[in-house]
């Protein structure tokens, strides 16, 4: 996130940088074999079990694998509609 | 006495495995230990013109575990360090020649007469690398600051542990400080973030290396130089002293830290 925000804005555009944020997708995929393809599979699969019970903008989620050490965490962010008023 | 099997490994070629076996063995021998330098790179045989023994070889690895010569016999003692031994690899065989139960056997023989045997490891995850590994007490893995080196450092952090020899200790080769602080080399920092590892030694780029490579002296040998003093800084830290790590990337450890207190939260 972080990364993607930083090139949107033009902060940093060391390449050391670049390398790290590459690195650390890389790594989580290389430790958990799970390709970029199959997170957008299992995101769609999220947005239909999740609606099925709450009103979500699916246009407004995202899944994102995070490490921590050597754990690797699914982080979903799911925006849900506004609240009608009552 | 019980020596200790330390392997040095990576998953990318080229990293330093061979300049890090042969400067370890070079550092612990002058620090008083009996020490043997086993090169298990069959094939590509290069730790005997690192440390500068090519002339004396007779006998190889293989040709000890095929039972061609004695242990003693294709043991090459080193004359300037007299504690320092050599193994030398087969050069026209290849790594099948030899089984990790092979490696394990060698090592126990070993341990009776040296503090520590040091096994070179051949690059990669196939063979070799399960040889190299077998015997470890202590794996070393080797890496330089680069995207395609870290990630293979990765690999092999994980396949060290999948064979039960981890924790794996990294050591970080090749680092130009210069381009650390212009933001065009990974941080210590940031490799060591990206690969959750215990750090064993961080060795500058230093040409001092090729010019004790060109001469078959080990750079830990040459009191002045920047990497011969990384060097033994490993080996000290093998030898269980404390010893801080030298800086080299004093303004992107900086800023680092700052951008980490902007994003307290952030992975
Ligand atoms: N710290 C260093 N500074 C400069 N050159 C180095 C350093 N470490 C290794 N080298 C050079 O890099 C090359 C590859 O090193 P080597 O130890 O043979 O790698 P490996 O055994 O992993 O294939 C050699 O030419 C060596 O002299
Ligand atoms: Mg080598």
């Amino acid at each position: 996130m972080a990364g993607i925000l930083d090139r949107i804005f033009g902060r940093d555009r060391k390449s050391a940088h670049l390398a790290k944020e590459r690195l650390k997708l890389v790594l989580v995929h290389d430790r958990t074999d799970i390709s970029p393809g199959v997170m957008e599979l299992m995101k769609d699969d999220l947005i239909a079990a999740i609606s099925k019970h709450i009103d979500i903008d699916a246009g407004d989620v995202r899944i994102e694998m995070a490490t921590e050490g050597h754990e690797q965490r699914l982080i979903a962010d799911i925006a849900l509609r506004p609240p009608r008023r009552r | 006495m019980t020596g200790k099997a330390i392997t040095v490994t990576s998953g990318k070629g080229g990293v330093g495995k061979t300049t890090v076996t042969a400067n370890l063995g070079a550092a612990l021998a002058n620090f008083g230990h009996k020490v043997v330098c086993i090169d298990a790179d069959i094939g590509l045989r290069n730790l005997d013109v690192v440390l500068g023994l090519e002339n004396r070889i007779v006998y190889d690895l293989v040709d000890i575990v095929e039972g061609r010569c004695r242990l003693r016999q294709a043991m090459i003692r080193d004359k300037r360090l007299p504690e320092l031994f050599l193994i030398p690899a087969a050069q026209t065989r290849d790594k099948s020649a030899i089984s990790p139960s092979d490696m394990v056997t060698l090592a126990d023989d070993l341990r009776a007469e040296f503090d520590y045997i040091l096994f070179d490891s051949p690059a990669g995850i196939e063979r070799g690398f399960r040889n190299a590994v077998a015997p470890a007490d202590m794996v070393l893995v080797v890496t330089n600051p680069e995207v395609s080196a870290v990630r293979d450092a990765d690999r092999i952090i994980g396949l060290v542990e999948a064979e039960e020899k981890g924790p794996a200790r990294l050591v970080i080769n090749r680092i130009k400080p210069e381009m650390v602080r212009r933001g065009d080399m990974l941080g210590v920092d940031d490799i060591l973030e990206l690969l959750a590892v215990q750090l064993v030694g961080l060795v500058p780029d230093d040409e001092n290396v090729l010019l004790s490579t060109n001469r078959g002296l080990p750079v830990v040998l040459d009191g002045k130089s920047k990497a011969g003093l990384a060097f033994r800084n490993i080996a000290r830290r093998v030898m269980g002293e404390e010893v801080p790590f030298m800086h080299f990337d004093e303004t992107g450890g900086f800023l680092n830290r700052i951008t980490r207190l902007i994003r307290p939260g952030g992975n």
